[in-house]
């Protein structure tokens, strides 16, 4: 899960990572109170998760209350490639002196939590990582021992920062270190990190990442979802425990496994169609599952022709198509005359293709091999789209 | 051969009275492997279908002489039910949780790594099967027969669909084994290309990756440098945006990294031959396999 900025200064501050003085508002009543409250100048700045947000008039600085009010009218509502702001972040002006980048990522190649600090800060760091790789330095931190001084300090001196900052900044690396442990992140970036021209070391930006299976542990951060911007069919999928993620296509996509869901996805774009999503059903694929993922196919309203991949090990396919009858029985599927190709294969294949058969559901097509299903859908997503709606 | 299971599997399933933790063990028991307990704390004494169940693994070590441990645990309590069946002294441990923080992965990884002592597969993976002699886990053993195709893959699904092509042309498996779909398992690609590599009954090696990480890449170079078995590759995930997470917890695009396209980029570079779809990895095996089998 990412955070918006605001979250992830929030969480800063839980640790004590040092960060200008900030006000949440959702309304522009609410942000001239907060920059009021925090005084001028201060910088009204769009909360959305999304790089650029400078570039897009997404982030302003406000001399005065008559300022701070055209600046959150200005930036409430904001489209910021394709995200709507609906969240002000008020926050205090800071001067800088230089800009550092700091950053602790989950690295599971070697599988151990990687520390880096930079002294190109505020810049698109993948893109230093290119040009300038040395600009970079890092250093893996053992997780059973944890931070000590000395990987700050080797950091600080190996990335060449100003020797007066060396001592704050390598605190602040490890505060960042325990936000990653403790609030148990795959990623705590601040860039820019910023020395102001009197000395003090801030986090003028944070960009977290939190592990989605650790939120059970965490009440308090599985709140923080930033609903605003989620997309409906993804919203939908979530309430109903389903794994689901949006793309841009028209044909929708249900199969069994993360391995094979992503496979069938493929296998469509080669046959020359386009996947309008990802939905793993799991391996129980009870009926239940199967009517909740139709209709959340369905609500998306691109979709043209619907592909169901199954292969049955554990799960019997003869339970899965009872549950595609009963999904087909309650929500009228067919009615909607989008059609749908079943693949059911494994599994007491036989037996699940013949109570398909039977059932004569209208609209819907059974394929017993993969790479026909495919074929078969990508042909009647065109028909669809060729056809005067 | 075979490799990691086998006949001298003495396999203890942690959670076994919860619910797919009994109807799997039993699986695996029908199947014929040699279960010698389960671990439920607090249900010690107590039998699953004339299975004992033990408080600790450290009983069950102690009386069955316990050696292979299966955990099936829900994931807020696996991670710790993993340390305890590595302190028992338990040698490989092949964990089925799907959902363990990736944090506590770190820890339990660098643990084990640091005592040297037991060897982990998954978090997140359907187990290993060895077919005639053992299956721990949750492959559904009907479709494999014994043979000579090694099969390493990070999904389960995926896996028994190809199986099944392979197994339909003819061929059967040495073994088959799911090293999961978590940002940090136990046991990698290159840690079974290696058994598979040494195990006279293997010869030819499928190995079926996804998106995320580099797990790929780095196999890619071992396989060049260490294999002389042939190898057919496959990856899923060429359509995966960058940035979403797909249903692996592993399976996601960071950035530039990870992607799809890199990784069977990697294979090929190295005189793997990649099948674009499953069907093609099967077609690809069986026409190695025959051009072996003639030369004979």
């Amino acid at each position: 899960m990412d955070l918006l900025e605001y979250q992830g200064k929030q969480l800063f501050t839980r640790r004590g990572v040092p960060v200008p003085q900030g006000r949440h508002a959702a309304s522009v009543e609410e942000a001239v109170q907060a920059a009021d409250e925090i005084g001028y100048p201060c910088v009204v700045k769009a909360q959305v998760q999304i790089g650029g947000r400078g570039k897009a008039g997404g982030i302003k600085v406000a001399q005065n209350r008559e300022e701070a009010r055209a600046h959150a009218e200005a930036i409430l509502g904001l489209d910021i490639r394709g995200l709507t702001v609906r969240e002000l972040w008020i926050e205090e002006a800071s001067e800088i002196a230089v800009e550092y980048y700091a950053s602790v990522v989950f690295d599971r190649s070697a599988k151990a939590p990687l520390l880096m600090l930079s002294t190109q800060g505020g810049m698109d760091i993948e893109a230093v990582a290119d040009e300038d790789p040395d600009a970079i330095a890092g250093l893996h931190v053992d997780p059973l021992l944890g931070f000590q001084d000395f990987h700050g300090r080797r950091l600080a001196f190996e990335a060449g920062i100003d020797e007066d900052v060396v001592r704050p900044v390598g605190a602040m690396l490890a505060k960042l270190y325990e936000v990653f442990v403790a609030e148990e992140a795959t990623l705590v970036e601040v860039n820019p990190l910023i020395v102001t021209p009197d000395r003090q070391v801030k986090a003028l930006d944070a960009k977290v990442t939190l592990d989605d299976n650790a939120l059970f542990r965490h009440a308090e951060n599985a709140e923080l979802r930033d609903l605003s911007n989620e997309d409906p069919q993804e919203r939908m999928a979530k309430e109903r425990g389903l794994t689901y993620v949006k793309l841009d296509g028209d044909i929708g996509i249900l199969a069994n496994g993360a391995g094979l869901s992503m496979s069938t996805l493929d296998l469509v774009a080669e046959a020359g169609g386009s996947p309008a999503n990802f939905l793993d059903a799991g391996g129980g694929s009870k009926a239940e599952a199967i009517t909740s993922a139709v209709e959340v196919i369905l609500s998306n309203p691109k979709v043209k022709a619907v592909l169901f991949n199954i292969f049955g090990g554990i799960t019997r396919c003869d339970e899965v198509a009872r549950g595609l009858i009963e999904a087909f029985n309650q929500i009228g599927a067919g009615g909607k005359s989008i059609p749908f190709v079943v693949r059911l294969d494994g599994t007491n294949g036989e037996e699940g293709r013949a109570l398909l058969a039977d059932a004569n559901l209208p609209n819907v097509f059974i394929e017993s091999t993969m790479d026909g299903a495919a074929e078969k859908v990508v042909e009647l997503a065109k028909q669809a789209e060729a056809a005067p709606a | 051969m075979s490799i990691l299971v086998g006949t001298e599997t003495r396999l203890c399933t942690s959670g076994i009275t919860g619910r797919e933790g009994t109807f799997h063990t039993l699986r695996n028991r029908d199947y014929g492997t040699q279960v010698v307990g389960g671990v439920t704390p607090g249900k010690g004494g107590q039998d699953v279908d004339g299975i004992p169940v033990f408080n600790t693994f450290h009983q069950a070590v102690e009386r069955e002489g316990a050696n292979t441990a299966m955990i099936f645990v829900p994931p807020r309590f696996a991670a710790d039910s993993i340390l305890e069946a590595e302190d028992a002294g338990i040698e490989l441990i092949i964990a089925i949780t799907e959902g363990i923080p990736a944090h506590a992965e770190l820890q339990v990884y660098n643990t084990l790594k640091k005592n040297g002592r037991a060897r982990l597969i998954g978090p997140n993976c359907p187990g290993i099967l060895s077919p005639g002699k053992a299956s721990v886990g949750i492959i559904p053993a009907s479709f494999f027969s014994q043979g000579n195709v090694g099969v390493v893959s990070r999904s389960g699904t995926l896996t028994y669909q190809i199986g099944n092509v392979v197994a339909q042309r003819g061929f059967g498996n040495s073994s088959i084994v799911g090293i999961g779909g978590d940002p940090v398992p136990g046991t990698d690609f290159i840690d079974v290309l290696a058994m598979f590599e040494a195990d006279p009954e293997t010869e030819l090696i499928v190995m079926c990756g996804e998106i995320g990480g580099d797990a790929e890449e780095r196999a890619a170079e071992f396989i060049a440098e260490h294999v002389s078995k042939p190898v057919v590759g496959y990856i899923a995930g060429f359509t995966a945006p960058p940035g979403k997470t797909m249903g692996h917890a592993g399976a996601i695009v960071s950035g530039s990294q990870g992607t799809a396209k890199a990784k069977a980029e990697a294979l090929e570079e190295r005189g793997v031959r990649v099948g674009r779809t499953p069907t093609e990895v099967a077609e690809l095996a069986v026409s190695l396999l025959g051009a072996g089998s003639a030369a004979v």
